[in-house]
C-alpha cells in the first residue's frame, strides 16, 4: 500500500517534469542536521541563486552525529571538530543558518511555516529534514534523573557529564548506539551492562552470525551483555540506581541510557496532511504528496526499486545522497535516487562496513574467518548478491556496494575463497 | 583556541590548478584543514571515519616521507577510489603537525 502510494506521487512527478523552482525562489529547510546541510549545500552547488534558510531546533550549528557514541563520548574527539562546517562556510554560501528554532506548523495553504515564536516564514519549496527523537518505550522510571537517551549534542554532553564519576553504566538495548557507548564507556574505565530483549545484539539489521560475533567481542572488553533480557523497570526513588529484569534480577547502575531507537520527526507532515506511514513517504526525488515539499533524511521513506519495497533509512549516506536528490529536483535536473546503502560502525578497534540491507536473503557465504577478527558475510537471495557484513574487510564492502548495485550473482564458492582477490568479480 | 597552537601552512590544489594556500591547527586531519577553510573538491562524507573514501588526494611527491605511510584499511579503501595514484592517501588519515608546514596536495578530477 505504501508503495502504490509513493509510486504515484513519483508518476505525477514525471509527467510535470521541468516546473523547477525559478532561480530566485525561497527554499526552506527545516532540520538542521546532516541531511538538511547537505541539502542547503547541494542547492547552491546545483546553482539555485535564491534565499535558503535552514532552521535547526537545536542550539547548535550542524554537526555530525555518528561521533557522539564514539570518540565524542569516549573524549578523543572534542566539540570544535564535530562541526560539518565552518561559521564562515554559510556567509559564503549565502545560507541563513537560523539555530534555536522550532517549527511548529506548516501552513501548505499559504506556503509558509511558523515557529514557536509566532514567526511565519514563507516559502517556494519547503524541504523537511526532522530527523527525529531517541525513543523512549514506556519503561516504568524511564523518567527518573539520571535515565538518558542519545540523539543530539546536547544529550551526548548530559550522558558524558553523567559518566564523569559515575562507576556503572546500564544500557538498554543492543543496536548500534547501545554497543557504541558501551566500547566508549569501557574506553573511560566504567563498568558497563548492555541488557537486550531479542536473543543477540543487533538483531533488528544484523545476521544472527555478525550479531553474534559483536556479542562476544563486547563480552571480551568486559562488558556485562545480558540477551533475552527483558526490562521490567528503572529503579530508584530520586534518581535511577538500576534496572530489574522481567526475570527479577537487579543490575546496578549510576546512569542508565535507553538506546532503543529513533522515532521519525513526522508530526509536522502529519499534521499538515502529508501522506505518512512509518516516515513522510516520498518519491525519488524526495518529493512528498505536496509537490512544493520535499522530505529527506531519517524520517523520508522512498520506494527503493534495489530492493521492490519502501525504504526509510538512518545512515549519514542516507541525508548527504537524498539531499542531493531533492535539490536536483528543485534545480529542474531531476536524478532519481536509489541508494545501495552503508552503514557503518566502530567499536573498539574493530571497523564494521555493512553494504545493502540483509532483510530477504536466503543464503549466507561466509568469506574469512570470524576467529581472526577479519571477516565478511555475504548475503544473497535468489542468486543475487543483495548485502555484505564487513569485518575489518573494506575491500569485501567496496566491492559489495558495486555488485549489488549491478544486481550481480556471484558464484559463492569463489566468493568464500580468499585467494580470489575481490576486485575479481567487479570484472 | 589558544595562540600557542601550531598553525601548518598546507597548500590545495584543485584539479582546476585553484590552489588555496591555508593555515591548519596542529592534531587536525588535512581533509579537517580543507573543510575548516572552505577548501572545495573534499567531500569527507564519513567524517574521517575511513569508511568512505571521499576525501582522495595526492601528496606532492617532496613531502611523501613526511605524511608516512598507508594504513591496511586506508589503503584498502584506496583501491577503490578513482583515478588512483602511488601518492594517493585519504586526507583524513593525514595528522597534520610541524612536521607537514608547507604540504601541498592536489586533488582528484572527483571523489568516490
Amino acid at each position: 500500500m505504501t508503495s502504490r502510494r509513493a509510486r504515484g506521487v513519483l508518476a505525477g512527478d514525471q509527467s510535470s517534469k521541468g516546473s523547477a523552482a525559478g532561480v530566485s525562489s525561497h527554499i526552506v529547510i527545516i532540520g538542521a542536521g546532516q541531511a538538511g546541510l547537505s541539502a542547503a549545500e547541494a542547492l547552491r552547488k546545483r546553482g539555485h541563486d535564491g534565499p535558503v534558510t535552514l532552521i535547526g531546533e537545536e542550539d547548535a550549528p550542524p554537526y555530525q552525529r555518528p561521533p557522539l557514541s564514539k570518540g565524542y563520548l569516549s573524549g578523543e574527539l572534542p566539540a570544535d571538530r564535530l562541526w560539518l562546517k565552518p561559521p564562515a562556510f554559510y556567509d559564503m554560501a549565502k545560507i541563513t543558518l537560523r539555530t534555536g528554532v522550532r517549527v511548529t506548523a506548516l501552513d501548505r495553504a499559504a506556503k509558509r511555516v511558523i515557529t514557536a515564536d509566532g514567526e511565519a516564514i514563507g516559502y517556494d519549496r519547503l524541504i523537511l529534514a526532522t530527523g527525529g527523537a531517541a525513543r523512549r518505550p514506556a519503561i516504568p522510571g524511564a523518567d527518573l534523573p539520571g535515565v538518558h537517551v542519545l540523539r543530539t549534542l546536547a544529550e551526548a554532553d548530559a550522558l558524558s557529564a553523567a559518566l564523569q564519576g559515575a562507576r556503572r553504566l546500564a544500557i538498554i538495548g543492543a543496536g548500534y548506539i547501545g554497543l557504541e557507548v558501551a566500547a566508549s564507556a569501557r574506553k573511560r574505565g566504567l563498568e558497563v551492562s548492555v541488557l537486550e530483549a531479542a536473543d543477540r545484539p543487533m538483531s533488528r539489521t544484523a545476521s544472527p552470525l555478525l550479531g553474534g560475533w559483536f556479542g562476544a567481542l563486547h563480552r571480551g572488553y568486559g562488558v556485562d551483555l545480558q540477551v533475552s533480557a527483558g526490562v521490567a523497570a528503572i529503579t530508584g526513588a530520586q534518581r535511577a540506581d538500576g534496572v530489574r529484569l522481567s526475570d527479577g534480577e537487579r543490575i546496578e547502575a549510576d546512569v542508565v541510557l535507553i538506546a532503543a531507537g529513533l522515532n521519525p520527526g513526522v508530526s509536522l507532515a502529519e499534521a499538515a496532511g502529508l501522506d505518512c506511514a512509518d516516515g513522510v513517504l516520498v518519491d525519488a526525488h524526495a518529493r512528498t504528496s505536496d509537490r512544493d515539499i520535499f522530505a529527506i533524511g531519517d524520517m523520508a521513506r522512498f520506494d527503493s526499486e534495489l530492493y521492490g519495497r519502501s525504504l526509510r533509512l538512518e545512515s549519514v549516506q542516507n541525508a548527504i545522497e537524498q539531499a542531493k536528490a531533492a535539490a536536483a529536483a528543485i534545480c529542474g535536473a531531476p536524478a532519481p535516487y536509489d541508494p545501495v546503502p552503508w552503514f557503518w560502525s566502530d567499536q573498539y578497534a574493530i571497523k564494521l562496513q555493512i553494504a545493502g540491507l540483509i532483510e530477504g536473503a536466503d543464503q549466507m557465504v561466509r568469506r574469512g574467518d570470524p576467529e581472526e577478527g577479519a571477516f565478511a558475510l555475504f548475503h544473497l537471495k535468489d542468486g543475487v548478491l543483495i548485502a555484505c557484513e564487513a569485518v575489518n574487510s573494506a575491500p569485501e564492502f567496496m566491492t559489495a556496494q558495486r555488485m549489488i548495485a549491478a544486481r550481480a550473482r556471484p558464484d559463492p564458492d569463489r566468493l568464500r575463497d580468499v585467494t580470489v582477490a575481490m576486485r575479481e568479480f567487479l570484472s | 583556541m589558544g595562540s600557542d597552537v601550531f598553525m601548518a601552512k598546507i597548500t590545495y590544489i584543485e584539479a582546476s590548478g585553484a590552489e588555496h594556500a591555508v593555515d591548519v591547527e596542529d592534531g587536525l586531519t588535512v581533509m579537517e584543514g580543507a573543510i575548516r577553510n572552505l577548501v572545495p573538491g573534499i567531500d569527507a562524507d564519513c567524517g574521517g571515519a575511513c569508511a568512505c573514501a571521499t576525501c582522495h588526494v595526492y601528496v606532492d611527491s617532496d613531502w611523501a616521507d613526511r605524511t608516512g605511510p598507508r594504513s591496511s584499511m586506508e589503503e584498502s579503501m584506496l583501491d577503490f577510489a578513482s583515478d588512483v595514484r602511488d601518492n594517493s592517501r585519504l586526507s583524513c588519515q593525514i595528522k597534520v603537525s610541524e612536521a607537514l608546514d608547507g604540504l601541498i596536495v592536489r586533488l582528484p578530477e572527483q571523489q568516490g
